[in-house]
């Protein structure tokens, strides 16, 4: 299992950083939401992957548990990066529709320093 | 418990939903609240700055768990003098960017402003590291709102571009926390320190990655080169009034190189003994010679405040990496200077822009010549540290703390030819936007510049010139001040790094509540 849980986190970064080098900004978008889900795993399994424990301690006997602590970070991470996401589309929709235009670099006429162009 | 420490989180994640649900529509009510809330974040900053001067460090427990299992917020001498930077930056980027109209050219302006606020004083006051995080995209789902303030075709490229940094730089945090966790079991920063300490050389090659992953992180934020190349663009491109309010965000970065590498990976920690400052010191030399360079070499006036910026981050960077008490004593001094100065020059760059377009290039005399170019000669003479103001004081104070250090040459030769070249910069610009417009071929004189896409569904008062000048020369007041009471200051940072160098007091201070 954890080789499985490792490769998981392994492919989806790899696909995740291969994804954000493209040049336009749907797939860097997707690849963003392919690094978090990347991150949520790895963070999942910080706490040490265990089977079939509940995330409590019990007092009466010795049962295995699992570590809690880690399941609360990815929870916050979650909603932190689902939300982020959504903003990041709606800024990449509306620099589009505004120009025209997918591409993630600017292009040379519209950056700050073009002559006569003031932001 | 004392509640003012939590107080400067509250106020602003109060009154933000408060000016959103509630004063929508009002711009004139949206913004006497958001200049009271301000005035009331500068009291409540005054009054833990005055009770952190004692030297006690107190704690804050959040839903009274006590730390390692709570949240905590821990105020000392460093975090409480922060605070109060935000607040003293906060007062006149608010009033500027009432003055100047530019919170009318979209909607909310006044909401995210107090959002972003809120964000950056819980980076300052949390004491764990995981809550850091949170208050990091806190702060930077703020900016996010307020980059693309105003809207317009390339601002929301360069927007696009600052997110998705921002996003990565978030998702390696959550890497580097993960790991650390891993390791240590633990993420509040007083049970960190105790942890790491305990953990026998040879198991340590984990959590070295985790401390170089977070210090990569932290670099992302206060672009330290080669990971600075989110800034120039988005602080450009950005409204101006908000990138000068971006200035206090790299300090952010700064703030937390501070804080993780002084307690739970402090210079004297076997696992990452020397790690830390071998490897910024060159990043932050060569990040004040790029930037210096690119004062030189810019087209435009935002572009150009940027890398002053970048220029900056560089020499408090360098103060940084030393890791000893005179040297962090001089970085607080100067993070409180190039704060200060880099939003001096932003807004006056947004004067210049505002009067006849920002591209330095001989047109027109612009209005009011005469008042901008004192106030662009008086924020060039501080960014490059001349005398008589403070700039000069803090590099003074770098140069002199590095005199002892192993690469003193290193240092000093970047630092004053760095200088060097800031002022030639600045100087060149100055000359051609201010002196040569006389002899300029005169062509006719162009619309004010306004932002394509730019909305005014509300009321659309006259933007009032004389609260945008006040708000400058308050920014000018300040750096005199920093100036004038250098001796205060220095002492209370002085103290501040010796509070930083013995964390003992901070780690029992979060830990034991008995002792």
């Amino acid at each position: 299992m954890e080789a499985l849980v490792a490769s998981a986190v392994g492919v989806m970064t790899a696909a995740g950083i291969f994804l954000i080098l493209r040049r336009r900004t749907f797939p860097v978008i997707l690849g963003l939401s392919l690094l978090t889900y990347a991150v949520n795993v790895f963070l999942f399994a910080t706490g040490r992957l265990a089977l079939n424990a509940p995330a409590v301690l019990n007092k009466y006997e010795d049962v295995p548990y699992t570590d809690p602590l880690p399941q609360a970070l990815v929870l916050t991470a979650i909603v932190i990066s689902f939300g982020m996401t959504a903003v990041i589309v709606m800024i990449a929709l509306s620099a589009y529709l505004s120009s025209k235009d997918d591409h993630i670099d600017m292009s040379a006429s519209d950056s700050v320093d073009a002559p006569g162009e003031d932001a | 418990m004392n509640h003012w420490i939590v107080a400067p989180i509250v106020l602003p994640a109060i009154l933000a939903p408060f000016i959103i649900m509630v004063l929508r529509y009002h711009l004139d009510l949206q913004r006497i609240f958001s200049v009271a809330g301000v005035v009331a974040l500068l009291g409540i900053a005054l009054t833990i700055t005055s009770q952190a001067t004692t030297g006690e460090i107190q704690v804050y427990e959040l839903g009274d768990w006590p730390a390692p299992f709570g949240i905590v917020l821990v105020l000392d001498r460093m975090s409480a003098m922060m605070v109060l930077l935000t607040a003293l930056l906060a007062l006149p980027i608010v009033l500027y960017a009432i003055g100047s109209g530019w919170d009318d050219r979209g909607k909310h302006f006044h909401a995210l402003f107090h959002f972003q606020l809120m964000g950056v004083c819980g980076a300052f006051l949390t004491g764990d590291a995981f809550n850091l995080f949170v208050f990091f995209e806190v702060l930077l789902i703020a900016s996010y709102g307020l980059m693309t303030h105003g809207g317009g075709a390339v601002r929301l490229k360069a927007g696009v571009q600052y997110v998705t940094y921002n996003l990565l730089a978030s998702t390696l945090f959550l890497f580097a926390l993960g790991t650390i966790y891993s390791v240590t079991g633990t993420l509040n920063m007083a049970d960190l320190a105790v942890r790491v300490a305990e953990i026998p050389p040879e198991d340590t090659a984990l959590l070295r990655v985790g401390a170089v992953l977070l210090l990569l992180v932290f670099c992302v934020k206060a672009a330290v080169l080669p990971l600075h190349f989110w800034l120039p663009a988005s602080y450009a491109n950005a409204p101006l009034p908000v990138a000068a309010l971006f200035a206090i965000m790299t300090k952010v970065g700064a703030y937390s190189i501070l804080r993780v590498y002084t307690l739970a990976f402090g210079p004297d920690v076997a696992v990452t003994e020397g790690l830390v400052g071998a490897w910024l010191q060159p990043a932050a030399l060569v990040t004040l010679a790029v930037g210096a360079i690119g004062i030189l070499g810019s087209q435009h006036i935002a572009r150009m405040v940027a890398f002053c910026a970048i220029t900056s981050m560089g020499t408090l960077l360098v103060a940084i990496s030393l890791f000893s008490e005179v040297a962090t004593a001089a970085a607080l001094y100067y993070i409180y200077h190039s704060t200060l100065a880099t939003a001096l020059l932003f807004l006056v760059a947004d004067m210049v822009m505002e009067r006849r377009g920002g591209a330095i290039t001989p047109t027109n005399p612009m209005p009011q010549t005469g008042l901008v170019a004192a106030l662009f000669f008086v924020g060039g003479i501080a960014m490059a540290g001349m005398p008589p103001l403070s700039g000069f004081v803090g590099k003074l104070l770098v140069l002199d703390a590095s005199r002892n250090a192993p690469d003193a040459n290193a240092v000093w030769a970047v630092i004053l030819i760095g200088s060097f070249i800031t002022i030639v910069g600045l100087a060149r610009a100055g000359t051609l936007i201010f002196w040569k417009c006389y002899d300029a071929q005169v062509v006719p004189p162009v619309e004010a510049v306004r932002d394509e896409g730019t909305e005014t569904t509300m009321s659309a008062p006259e933007p009032h010139p004389g609260l945008a000048f006040t708000a400058v020369f308050g920014a000018v007041l300040g750096l005199v001040l920093l100036t004038l009471f250098a001796g205060p200051a220095l002492e209370y940072t002085n103290k501040t790094a010796e509070q930083l160098f013995t964390p003992e007091n901070y780690i029992s201070a979060v830990l034991g509540r008995e002792e």
